[in-house]
């Protein structure tokens, strides 16, 4: 017994039994199970029967299925791009001496940690059409005379959304960001200065490529979060005004549990698994730490 | 944190203050008020008595007449302070578990170095990745089968799905930077593994322990689609969605009490969060590094 325990191999595995088990029955398992349930027509109380390709065949054929795609990709990409920049910005602002630095980086970092379904309730409250707050602002400046429809029109309601998940997601961006530019040694940026390199300079040829590998990492991560979003949208519109706002994975929690079709929403679910493969395989091939980036020479 | 093996200052000295003002100052005083505006708009929201909340005239940005009325409502003409234990019991409990068994995983993967060791350590990293939105269907059914369905077992078994590759994950760049040296030492001496596990390694990666114990606390307190699918009554319902789907009551929007039970619901993190903000993000930035 004694000697079992010190076997490295013997007490690999019992240490490693109890996360493995929870991660199998809970998480290996239901992947499956999911892909199974796709080609299935299974619903809530009954266990389908195999159907093959039928739930992905109706689906390319939905329209309202078509559009929660073109939202999700219009979602990702522009909430991406959005957080990167602004994010990027924030990060840079707060890599300078600031006093009462630590206090701004932990105020800034706020939305990231409240619960998401609580702070879209505010959101909810702030883009309500009779008593918006920015409504009531933009009306007392005089640049709007009638309150704006927020969430009752289907392009408004879409950027209104956006404009939430960027809200929460520039702080997480920011501050990992942060961390990444506080390895960037100071004598790098005076050097390149002495080179007489101007701030664009700098921040081009300096900042910006030995920041690429956590640029790649917290992109990916965004990206990753951002496609399979749930719960701004769930509180904040339910996918609505006519399913202009209806994610992939707000729509597959629509059809599988309010409406039964447990199968038709796997197939959904499943069917953002080649989008987010694509996501990290390019973040991974494309974005990847280059040798000279670790002081190395490039091949 | 300054850049490691320098004594630079920077170069930030050379700016002129009227030019930092425009540069620095100013776009982060509009960032600030951005991100904290939802925050203070709950905040006079939940004080606001209806009159002044349902009328344009007067200014918006601050109460008349502060009222506890929402609040009272909240706490007792509706179950909230039964979402807030379900959610504290869950949270805890499925918190304290995922740490215990990703600690023994990490320690595994990274010392031990058994036999699969490495590709064990990268199908962590990609459970990681997995997103809750494409399990939680099939989750349902097992839940179902199990017979776990609206009991806080079913958020207590699943949470740990997200925070046991998380933890191991941050653990296992923590346990790498303790030196091998000590565990040798120890193991000269005659210590076991499970001895030096728990008299060594723990002890030294207590700041990585609450790095984890603090974001998964965190992660499952705002989980919100498991416990809005595997839940169904009131009595078991966390804050997140107990607030979404029961104040919600037809087409008369109560604002107060939403907006109060919203920032009740945030208030713990906020709290937690604010003691230990340095450890929070040493985790946040410790698992997207490597």
């Amino acid at each position: 017994m004694h000697r079992l325990l010190n076997n490295r191999n013997a007490l690999g595995m019992l240490f490693m039994l109890p996360a493995a088990a929870l991660l199998v029955v809970f998480l290996t398992y239901p992947l499956g199970l999911g892909v199974w349930l796709g080609f299935t027509d299974a619903k809530i109380g009954r266990t389908g029967e195999w159907v093959g390709l039928e739930n992905y065949e109706f689906l390319w054929g939905d329209s309202v299925t078509r559009l929660a795609l073109f939202n999700t990709l219009l979602y990702t990409v522009a909430a991406s791009v959005l957080k990167f920049f602004l994010g990027l910005w924030l990060a840079i602002i707060l890599n300078q001496n600031l006093p009462f630095k630590s206090f701004f980086r932990a105020a800034i970092l706020l939305p990231y940690i409240v619960p998401t379904a609580l702070s879209a309730i505010a959101f909810w409250w702030i883009f309500d059409a009779q008593f918006s707050i920015i409504s009531w602002v933009l009306t007392r400046l005089g640049l709007i005379d009638r309150y704006i429809d927020f969430l009752g029109d289907p392009w408004n309601a879409r950027w209104s959304v956006i404009a939430a998940n960027v809200w929460r997601g520039v702080p997480f961006v920011a501050i990992t960001l942060l961390a990444g530019l506080q390895t960037i040694s100071p004598t790098l940026y005076e050097a390149a200065a002495i080179d007489g390199a101007s701030p664009w300079q700098r921040f081009w040829h300096v900042t910006l490529p030995l920041l690429t590998p956590i640029i790649a990492v917290v992109m990916t991560f965004s990206v990753l979060f951002t496609f399979t979003d749930f719960q701004l949208i769930y509180v904040i519109t339910r996918g609505g005004p006519l399913n202009a706002t209806h994610l992939m994975a707000t729509l597959s929690f629509q059809r599988a549990i309010p409406g039964g079709a447990l199968g038709e929403g796997a197939a959904i679910a499943i069917a953002m698994v080649p989008f987010l493969l694509a996501a990290i395989l390019f973040s991974y091939f494309g974005l990847q730490r280059r040798a000279w980036q670790q002081g190395g020479t490039d091949r | 944190m300054s850049a490691p093996g320098s004594d630079s200052q920077g170069m930030h000295y050379l700016e002129s203050l009227p030019r930092r003002a425009v540069t620095v100052y100013l776009p982060l005083a509009v960032f600030v008020c951005v991100l904290l505006f939802p925050f203070y708009w709950m905040t006079i929201t939940t004080f606001k008595p209806n009159a002044e909340l349902l009328s344009r005239e007067g200014n918006p940005f601050w109460v008349l007449q502060p009222t506890l009325a929402h609040i009272e409502k909240l706490l007792f003409q509706t179950s909230y302070p039964q979402w807030m234990w379900n959610t504290v019991v869950v949270s805890v409990v499925s918190t304290c578990a995922s740490l215990a068994a990703a600690v023994l995983a990490a320690y595994a993967i990274e010392r031990l170095r058994f036999r699969g060791a490495k590709p064990t350590g990268l199908a962590i990293f990609l459970a990681y990745l997995v997103p809750p939105s494409i399990l939680f269907i099939p989750l349902a059914a097992i839940v179902f089968r199990l017979g776990l369905f609206d009991t806080r077992w079913a958020l207590i078994l699943t949470y740990p799905t997200f925070l046991i590759p998380f933890c191991t994950w941050l653990l296992m760049g923590y346990f790498r930077s303790i030196p091998y040296e000590l565990e040798e030492c120890a193991l000269i001496d005659g210590a076991s593994r499970w001895q030096i596990l728990v008299k060594i390694i723990l002890p030294l990666s207590v700041p990585g322990l609450i790095s984890a114990g603090i974001f998964a606390f965190t992660l499952s307190w705002n989980e919100f689609i498991y416990a809005l699918t595997f839940v169904s009554s009131s009595e078991t319902k966390t804050v997140p969605v107990g607030v979404v789907t029961e104040l919600v009551e037809g087409d008369v929007y109560h604002w107060g009490s939403l907006m109060a039970g919203a920032l009740l619901g945030s208030l713990p993190v906020a709290v937690l969060y604010s003691f230990f903000v340095e450890h929070y993000v040493s985790g946040m930035t410790g698992a997207v590094k490597e």
